[in-house]
């Protein structure tokens, strides 16, 4: 069973002689523990694709199934409580950290867990658990403005691996480190994969991050132009 | 986690800071709320304190303190015979203002009967007034020390008694004399005036022909007498015998169509109604106006905080953060300002109410409604940030 399918997804945003076509025809699946890269310039619609798959955009034709279960066809599926699906299957990681920045390192994590209902001592317990085996052990009550940016990303990989989710979506999150601190998070995250048995599809326009990635799907104008398995 | 409390121990500076802001404006609409209950108590403070159950003022007029009421002196003892009535006093009222420390200083002096009632409440330090003449009683607000002199009309007055807040309807504060200082002070003219009056009178009885120089002496000395007389009041007071009917009473005095007895109630209400009213409305209006102007700060307040946090909220929401936790984050940093906001408010208010030039009655009531006023306000002013947050799509957070 894949951890993500996507069958002919397309994205278009407005209508008529307006209409913009974001996404054609794409179509992807993602094994679980499974590095994924959607490569493409900027304005190549990688990000509409993934937000598509987050449950963040609605796609306007096509499927999407998540962990098994059909999320869209033809729009999102009636009766669906999208939030719930995020906080129990999704991780995400963003370009900014997207820290929240009046919760220290500990909280942020925390955070995640208590709306998925887990109590403040289970929360506490697996955030610091997290943090530890991130090297984040001693930055648990600093917030993110006393992080340096390779922290601050790492604190929010923690945040989306709190929940232990099948899918980890990552918006270019590399973009604001320098090349070190980025290639340390691309390691950190292909570790988590196979490790966690995640599925992690990662979006980036740099071709520099994508070494050791399964597979990668090149995006060009809405359209998936070409898929790369395992760069040496 | 409180998401509320977190936001609020990051940005506690400036939290407090606008929360302290808000409070002085709240601390404005609590005086106001002071200054209307004290323009009623103001009002009220001579009334109250003279304890009598009618008040006979001349016939058509609203008087003593609506407007000029005089009496002659001697209808006290024609209102004391009355049926029902168990005492009767006069009392004088005149506003006064003199130069004192080069600065103007209006006061209310009150003039009454030594063996009636009417006198100060209550006598904070000194004593009383004993002689029945040149002493004089002075409001605590009139800051005045005992055995200080006071030159009024044509004599000085020595202060032998401190009484508490007695002030008049407009606030100016009160003394004490006794009824014929009181008179002398208001009816009596000067020598030159006297002089005056005497000559004319003296020429316009001498050019009657009819008379001879022994009656026209005679019929000077009395016109004269009349003329210079100060034995007029502006009120009687009078309490009712127990049982008394006041309504029989007040019949009885106004059958003579001389005078006009307003009862307690009666006299309240022209007080209240009449003389106070509009300056009760304006500030009414003035209290209403500043909780709309709150209540606008407070709404921007909420609403730049919102925006602030649009980037938090799309990172809450795309995590999958149920609505409820962030409308309730909105919604008690809106309830924890306008606390925080209403107790520096009453601190302050609380700690200056004394020293304003105007009497501030801050009635619990007031206070409470006020809370529940601000916390409504709050609550509904967080309708504009949670509107915004609620609209903040998850796809926000992405992107640099």
């Amino acid at each position: 069973m894949y951890s993500i399918e996507v069958d002919r997804l397309t994205k278009i945003y407005g209508k008529g002689e307006t209409a913009v076509k974001a996404i054609v025809d794409a179509s992807l699946q993602v094994k679980p523990g499974e590095l994924v890269a959607i490569l493409g310039p900027s304005g190549s619609g990688k990000t509409t694709l993934l937000t598509a798959i987050g449950l963040i955009n609605e796609p306007t034709h096509g499927k999407v199934i998540l962990d098994g279960a059909m999320v869209a066809d033809e729009g999102w599926l009636p009766g669906l409580d999208l939030k719930r699906i995020r906080r129990e299957k999704l991780g995400f990681i963003f370009q900014a950290h997207n820290l929240i920045p009046f919760l220290t390192a500990i909280e942020n994590v925390m955070i995640a867990l208590e709306i998925n209902h887990l109590t403040r001592t289970e929360a506490k317990s697996r955030a610091t658990e997290l943090l530890a085996s991130l090297n984040l052990g001693h930055r648990l009550n600093n917030y993110p403005s006393a992080l340096s940016g390779g922290e601050a990303q790492r604190v929010a990989i923690a945040r989306a691996l709190a929940n232990r989710p099948k899918v980890i979506l990552a918006d270019e999150p590399t973009a604001a480190l320098d090349t070190d601190n980025g290639k340390n998070v691309m390691s950190l995250l292909k570790k988590l994969a196979v490790e966690n048995h995640s599925a992690i599809l990662v979006v980036t326009h740099d071709h520099r991050m994508v070494e050791g990635f399964d597979r990668i799907f090149e995006v060009r104008d809405g359209v998936i132009v070409n898929e790369t398995k395992r760069v040496a | 986690m409180n998401l509320a409390i977190r936001d609020i121990r990051y940005h506690r500076g400036r939290f407090i800071l606008t929360s302290i802001g808000l409070g002085l404006l709240l601390g404005v609409v609590m005086s106001m709320g002071g200054i209307y209950r004290g323009l009623f108590a103001d009002a009220l403070a001579v009334l109250d304190a003279t304890q009598a159950d009618i008040w006979v003022v001349q016939q058509d007029t609203n008087g003593p303190f609506a407007e000029n009421s005089r009496l002659p002196e001697d209808i006290r003892y024609r209102i004391a015979s009355v049926p029902g009535v168990a005492q009767a006093s006069p009392l004088s009222f005149q506003t006064i203002q003199i130069e004192r420390q080069g600065k103007p200083f209006r006061f209310y002096l009150i003039g009454y009967d030594l063996n009636g009632f009417g006198g100060p409440p209550v006598i904070t330090a000194g004593r009383n007034i004993r002689q029945k003449h040149y002493e004089l009683v002075a409001a605590k607000a009139m800051k005045m020390e005992l055995g200080q002199k006071i030159h009024l009309g044509l004599h000085d007055y020595t202060v032998v008694g401190i009484t508490g807040k007695m002030v008049s309807s407009s606030g100016d504060p009160a003394a004490y004399v006794s009824l014929a200082d009181a008179q002398d002070i208001q009816f009596k003219k000067d020598n030159n005036a006297i002089r005056n009056d005497r000559a004319r009178i003296a020429a316009k009885v001498n050019e009657i022909q009819i008379i001879s120089p022994a009656q026209a002496g005679f019929l000077n000395q009395n016109i004269t007498g009349i003329t210079e007389s100060t034995h007029i009041v502006n009120t009687v007071v009078a309490r009712l015998a127990p049982g008394a009917g006041l309504q029989d009473v007040q019949d009885r005095i106004t059958r003579w169509n001389h005078f006009r007895a307003i009862s307690n109630e009666e006299q309240t209400r022209i007080l209240t109604k009449g003389m106070i009213e509009k300056a009760k409305m304006q500030v009414g209006l003035f209290r209403i106006i500043l909780l709309v102007i709150s209540a606008v700060i407070i709404s921007l307040i909420i609403y730049t905080s919102t925006i602030d946090k649009i980037r938090v909220i799309a990172t809450l929401k795309l995590i999958g953060s149920q609505n409820r936790v962030i409308i309730g984050m909105i919604l008690q940093q809106s309830l924890l300002m306008g606390v925080i906001a209403y107790g520096s408010g009453y601190g302050l208010i609380s700690l200056t109410y004394e020293k304003f030039p105007r009497r501030i009655v801050l009635e619990p009531i007031d206070l409470q409604l006020l809370f529940l006023i601000v916390v409504v306000i709050c609550t509904i002013s967080s309708f504009v940030g949670i509107r915004k947050a609620l609209k903040v799509e998850p796809a926000e957070a992405l992107g640099g």
